[in-house]
């Protein structure tokens, strides 16, 4: 069985995961496949075992040319992938709702609750063209294409783009989830072991995307203290200029640190309010916009609010959890 | 190969059966269930449109709102005669059906006129629009309401064209099978973009001004 | 103002020298090669005076059957240039590691998948499907053309003309760097400010309207035409499927123009539907194209099933098994299809009870197509299974499809597509769904209807190397990109940083090289099948003794398709009157009411291609005068009342006696 290989590969890092959330996704996959195979496994036998034993020249087989309905058969091969898929329904029903990137955890592991003093480390997610820009509002950094969390600490990423549509992912990790232009999606995650993990954009996003990737690093406390201390006292400042410098089209770009990051940034980039436009909260003096927006790329990244009820498919992408 | 044939399983039954109809059949001519299938999936145009503007019809960044912009006694006056022209494309049919081409003529150039006011009075309110800088580009409310709007209008345009494309093959060739299948088409078009404008009249104009 | 400058901005809009890639060596390679092989085909074509020929009898023609054998030569042209595209991705993907950029830059690279993906479901899946439902299903039903002879023509050329843009993208300008379904905000002019985005709304548009008008079309046929006795359920499975997908095609092309149509408003007139200010809103496009992308894989996939059916119950020579629940099966899934499209976008975030209904509404699908499967496994069971080639495409389907149904469920769940979405994970699953599924079926009916359409069989050697190569070509090809999903690789990337992951980038380029075996092996087998004809040749018109009634008629059948129009009684008609010991009725012919040729089709096609790339380039008084001329051409068309003739019963006697003649000799 072909499927088994990857499923038995050492390296494949979906199944050995260092993240309790990616963990629960890889149970479900595998017992998802366990589940279907119960019907493949037969399906694929009785297809070579009928094309082998009914063959035109062997004789020897019953051969009954008008044999063409028997309802105890239909029962059969409708009610045994119905009787899957009500299971597996069930088991998408509430896994979809306990895994939801945007629902807060309700575990750090297997058999560990989340302590009651516990505080998620937020995480401001910024995909710009063609690298990650990563803003912690709580220790007042920023960093581009590197990103490092305490192991063993909920964290809450909080994720929008500038222009394009990218997907947030570290697979090690966490699932991914899409960032969108004037829009933020939310994932809750945590990293269960220390280490080094990639991350990259899993949504095609122009002609940077090979490089729009980053590293992961799950870290002590201690050792996360002291990368924050090191980006505070090493980097420049993330004031609007310069993150107006950055957020300019560049590819393959280095990893870099910021010791300051100016207030509110990440809410008026979801908002396009970074510097004074026509686009922001919806002043909009010239009549020839149409033509303005197909001049200029840079600065017309964003909406002009931040949507919270309605969008294309009737959901909340601002999620109320 | 066909020597392979099974012996007869219902030996019994010695009643031949016929497997080709000496006559030539005339199956029923599929033209008016064709264009109806077309003008379900031009429905479905609509539809997206309509989407569209259900998602972006209050996303008026900035700019002006469906209670600035819209004005519903234009409008009415819009409505009427589209309601009108189906009206009077219906006498059209009639007449038609009564084989009588020179009051059908008369009634399809009452309808064709009716439905020129419209686009005309239509025209006339884009181009206030434009004027007034609430063209489609000012805001995606506007650029939901043009393309619904315009859409239709296009509807009645090509309608109105092929009308008048009608009235003289009409005059060429008489009330013959064809033309009269060709008229019924165009009625259901006629008819099916006035549905469509009841939906754009309710959903756009009279929910627009809603506040 | 008018410097010569602003002159030839006016007639070549922004189309300059620069936009024709003389600097990249590979495109101009590939443009020498296309361009010596084109004049070389155009010069035989002349040499042996084969133009006018080409014009009466096969152009303008509304012949259905001739109609559908063009849709699939168009359909095996392009699988050539899509498959060229994907040999190209695999051995990028196989060299380009750490240092090495391999030899494609991501620009270039970018406009391969796209043209990959857009090539193989519009101009290779798609007009394969509809030149097989073309030719067989009014055969199948009775009927001596389908509804709309004219129409049909039309639509063959539409989607040519899409099908010609798409290949123009190559040597003039770029195509598309956007990905096959271009989502906005990276399609909007802001992001793509180039004319690759406009080559791909313009070809798609083009061959869309041929693509719905054929739907429309064939459900008439379907709906109107069918011989007397054929009720619904009696009507051959793979008629049934062509209905299906027709009632598919119909609700759903319409979707795909209009939100084409809102992006080029977005493009052309600075709308805002999808832009990311002024409220626009580019989920909106997301969700709009996938309600057409999901019942889109249901059109291609239903007529496969309807395939696999017919020759299943052929070559076991027996009854189809569960021939109610078949038919149920295919309409539960053209009514289900409906309802998943979010499934391919999860990881929007639209909350966890909307994500499970999709999620739940997927895995549903998989229970009526589970059920065919099973019916398919029936038929084998007390059969005498002749394990022709068109028998082992489908033993082969069934053993790969099933694999990649299961995948699909795995992907419909959405905590488990959190991981696998984008990956390669996806994209061996959809391969495997789409070359298991749809392409293993279109090549069990071009190898099951050939000696219809041209009364003789393939050869069956080639063709069962085509098989083997096909087969263990896909999956050596794609189960590397299982693993490698799993190992958390995305799609679209044109290089990698990990040289671990290499090895199984070797191993799929080395299945898409066995594949490319296979494709040779068709070729090949075309070619040594028309050098054997005369060994290879079926005069009964029934040569693998068929049960539906396209094989009662000639091989290739008469344009009449039938002398006398079939009574049917069953649900396998043909077989009936075998078994009853049918006599060819060799007298008392009449007259038939045929359709008549007409070049208006092309005419109108080509004057759209012409419209489609002025606009592309924006050339608008070119633009103008094309969309005007299309107009007065399609006016003028309507003019013509002449659009049939009775076939004399004389002539039809004639054709009727050769057929009498042919097959006393060969008794």
């Amino acid at each position: 069985m072909a499927v088994v290989v990857p499923l038995a590969g050492c390296q494949a890092v979906l199944l050995s995961p260092s993240g309790d959330l990616a963990l629960r996704q890889r149970d479900l996959i595998i017992i998802s496949t366990l589940l279907m195979l119960i019907i493949i496994v037969p399906v694929i036998v009785l297809t070579l075992l009928f094309a082998w034993r009914y063959r035109a020249s062997n004789q020897n087989a019953v051969y009954d040319p008008d044999w063409d309905h028997s309802t105890r058969l239909e029962l059969l091969i409708w009610a045994a992938p119905l009787l899957i898929i009500i299971a597996l329904g069930a088991l998408t029903w509430v896994s979809t709702h306990k895994l939801d990137p945007f629902r807060p955890l309700d575990r750090l592991a297997a058999d560990r609750p989340i302590p009651t003093d516990a505080r998620p480390l937020v995480i401001d997610v910024v995909a710009l063209d063609w690298k990650w820009l990563f803003i912690y509002p709580e220790q007042g950094i920023a960093t581009v294409n590197e990103v490092a969390a305490p192991v063993d600490r909920p964290i809450r990423f909080h994720i929008t783009a500038t222009s394009v549509m990218n997907s947030f992912f570290i697979p090690a990790v966490a699932g991914q989830i899409y960032a969108m232009p004037g829009m933020e999606t939310k994932l809750q995650a945590v990293v269960n072991q220390p280490g080094e993990f990639e991350g990259f954009s899993a949504n095609f996003s122009g002609d940077g995307f090979n490089g729009m990737h980053f590293v992961f690093h799950g870290m002590s406390d201690d050792a996360f203290t002291q990368w924050v201390q090191q980006a505070k006292s090493g980097g420049q400042a993330l004031g609007r200029s310069t993150y107006l410098k950055l957020a300019q089209p560049s590819e393959n770009e280095p990893v870099a640190r910021y010791a300051t990051v100016a207030a509110g940034l990440f809410d008026d980039i979801v908002t396009n309010c970074v510097q004074s436009n026509p686009y922001c909260m919806g002043r909009m003096p010239s009549a020839e916009l149409g033509q303005s927006v197909a001049a200029n790329f840079c600065a017309a990244p964003a909406p002009q609010y931040r949507r919270t009820s309605r969008s294309a498919n009737g959901a909340d992408h601002v999620h109320p959890l | 190969m066909s020597d392979t044939t099974l012996p007869l399983s219902s030996g019994g039954t010695s009643e031949p059966l016929r497997f080709h109809v000496a006559e030539e059949p005339h199956p029923p001519n599929g033209t008016l269930l064709g264009f109806w299938l077309y003008l379900m999936s031009d429905c479905l145009i609509f539809a997206c449109l309509f989407a569209a503007y259900g998602v972006l019809g209050r996303e008026y960044a900035g700019g002006p709102t469906g209670t600035q912009v819209l004005e519903l006694p234009t409008v009415a006056l819009n409505t009427t005669m589209l309601l009108l022209s189906s009206i009077t494309y219906g006498f059209a049919v009639l007449e038609m059906q009564r084989n009588r081409q020179k009051p059908m003529m008369v009634w399809l150039a009452v309808t064709g006129l009716l439905g020129a006011a419209f686009v005309a009075l239509e025209l006339t309110e884009f181009a206030h629009l434009i004027a007034d800088g609430n063209g489609p580009q000012r805001s995606a409310f506007l650029s939901s309401f043009f393309a619904l709007v315009g859409t239709h209008g296009l509807h009645v345009t090509c309608g109105i064209i092929w009308l008048i494309v009608l009235m003289v093959q009409v005059k060429q060739k008489g009330l013959i099978l064809a033309n009269k299948r060709r008229l019924m088409c165009l009625s259901m078009f006629w008819h099916f973009l006035d549905v469509i404008w009841v939906g754009v009249f309710s959903f756009v104009y009279l929910m627009g001004v809603l506040p | 103002m008018s410097t010569p400058s602003d002159l030839s901005t006016l007639i070549f809009g922004r189309l300059t020298l620069d936009q024709l890639p003389l600097h990249v060596p590979i495109v101009l390679a590939t443009f020498a090669v296309v361009a010596i092989a084109g004049i070389a085909l155009l010069g035989v074509i002349t040499y042996y005076r084969l133009w006018g020929y080409l014009w009466r009898e096969w152009f303008t023609s509304i012949d259905h059957k001739k109609i559908g054998i063009m849709y699939i030569v168009l359909g095996l042209v392009m699988l050539l240039r899509g498959f060229a595209d994907a040999l190209m991705m695999r051995a990028q993907q196989a060299i380009s590691f750490g240092h090495s950029l391999g030899y494609l830059p991501p620009e270039h690279y970018n406009q391969i998948f796209t043209a990959h993906g857009v090539i193989m479901i519009f101009f290779v899946a798609m007009p394969l499907i509809t030149g097989l439902m073309n030719f067989v299903m009014p055969l199948q039903i009775g009927a001596r053309d389908v509804a709309f002879p004219f129409l049909n023509n039309f639509s063959f050329w539409m989607t040519v003309s899409g099908a010609v843009l798409v290949m123009l993208s190559l040597f003039v300008g770029e195509f598309a760097r956007t990905g096959w379904l271009a989502y906005p905000p990276l399609s909007d002019i802001v992001a793509s400010p180039d004319a690759g985005v406009d080559y791909y709304i313009w070809a798609l548009q083009i061959a869309g309207v041929g693509t719905l008008l054929s739907g429309i079309n064939l459900l008439t046929t379907i709906i109107k035409m069918r011989a007397p006795g054929m009720t619904l359920m009696r009507m051959p499975i793979f008629t049934w499927t062509a209905l299906c997908t027709n009632v598919l095609i119909v609700a759903a092309f319409p979707v795909l123009t209009a939100v084409l149509a809102l992006l080029a408003l977005d493009r052309y007139v600075g709308t805002n539907f999808f832009t990311t200010v002024l409220g626009g809103n580019a989920m909106m496009y997301v969700n709009l194209i996938w309600i057409w992308g999901h019942p889109e894989v249901y059109i291609l996939i239903l007529p496969c099933f309807g395939i696999y059916s017919e020759v299943t119950s052929t070559f076991c020579r027996k009854r189809l098994f569960g021939y109610a629940s078949m038919v149920y099966a295919t309409v539960v899934i053209t009514v289900l299809s409906y309802l998943v499209w979010l499934h391919h976008f999860f990881t929007m975030g639209s909350g966890a009870s909307v994500n499970s209904f999709f999620g739940i509404t997927t895995m549903i699908i998989s229970i009526p197509t589970g059920a065919k499967i099973f019916n398919w496994l029936f038929t084998m069971y007390r059969g005498r299974i002749r394990l022709e080639v068109p028998m082992l495409w489908t033993i082969g389907f069934m053993l790969t499809f099933v694999i990649g149904g299961m995948t699909g469920v795995l992907l419909a769940v959405p905590p488990a597509d959190f991981s696998l979405h984008n990956s390669l994970f996806l994209i061996a699953h959809f391969h495997n769904v789409i070359i298991g599924g749809v392409v293993f079926g279109l090549f069990a009916g071009i190898n099951y209807w050939f000696p219809k359409a041209f009364g003789f069989r393939l050869d069956p050697f080639w063709g069962k190397c085509s098989f083997w190569f096909w087969l263990v070509g896909f999956w050596v090809a794609f189960m590397p990109l299982y693993q490698l999903g799993m190992m958390g690789v995305t799609r679209r990337l044109s290089h990698f940083e990990n040289s671990s992951l290499q090895v199984w980038f070797v191993i799929a380029a080395f299945g898409a090289f066995l594949i490319l075996l296979g494709i040779v092996s068709m070729l090949i087998q075309f070619w040594v099948s028309f050098r054997r004809r005369e060994a290879l040749r079926d005069v009964t018109g029934d040569p693998w003794d068929g049960r539906t009634l396209e094989w009662s008629t000639s091989s290739p059948p008469p344009q009449y398709n039938f002398a006398f129009t079939p009574l049917v009684h069953g649900q396998e008609a043909w077989w009936e009157m075998k078994r009853h010991g049918y006599r060819r009725p060799v007298t008392g012919f009449v007259p038939l009411h045929m359709p008549k040729n007409t070049g208006a089709g092309v005419i109108l096609a080509g004057l759209s291609l012409v419209f489609g790339f002025a606009m592309i380039w924006y050339m608008w008084p070119l633009a103008a005068i094309s969309f005007v001329a299309l107009l007065a051409t399609a006016i003028g068309h309507t003019f013509n009342y002449l659009r049939d003739y009775h076939l004399p019963a004389a002539e039809v006697a004639r054709v009727e006696a050769a057929r009498t003649a042919l097959l006393d000799s060969h008794v």
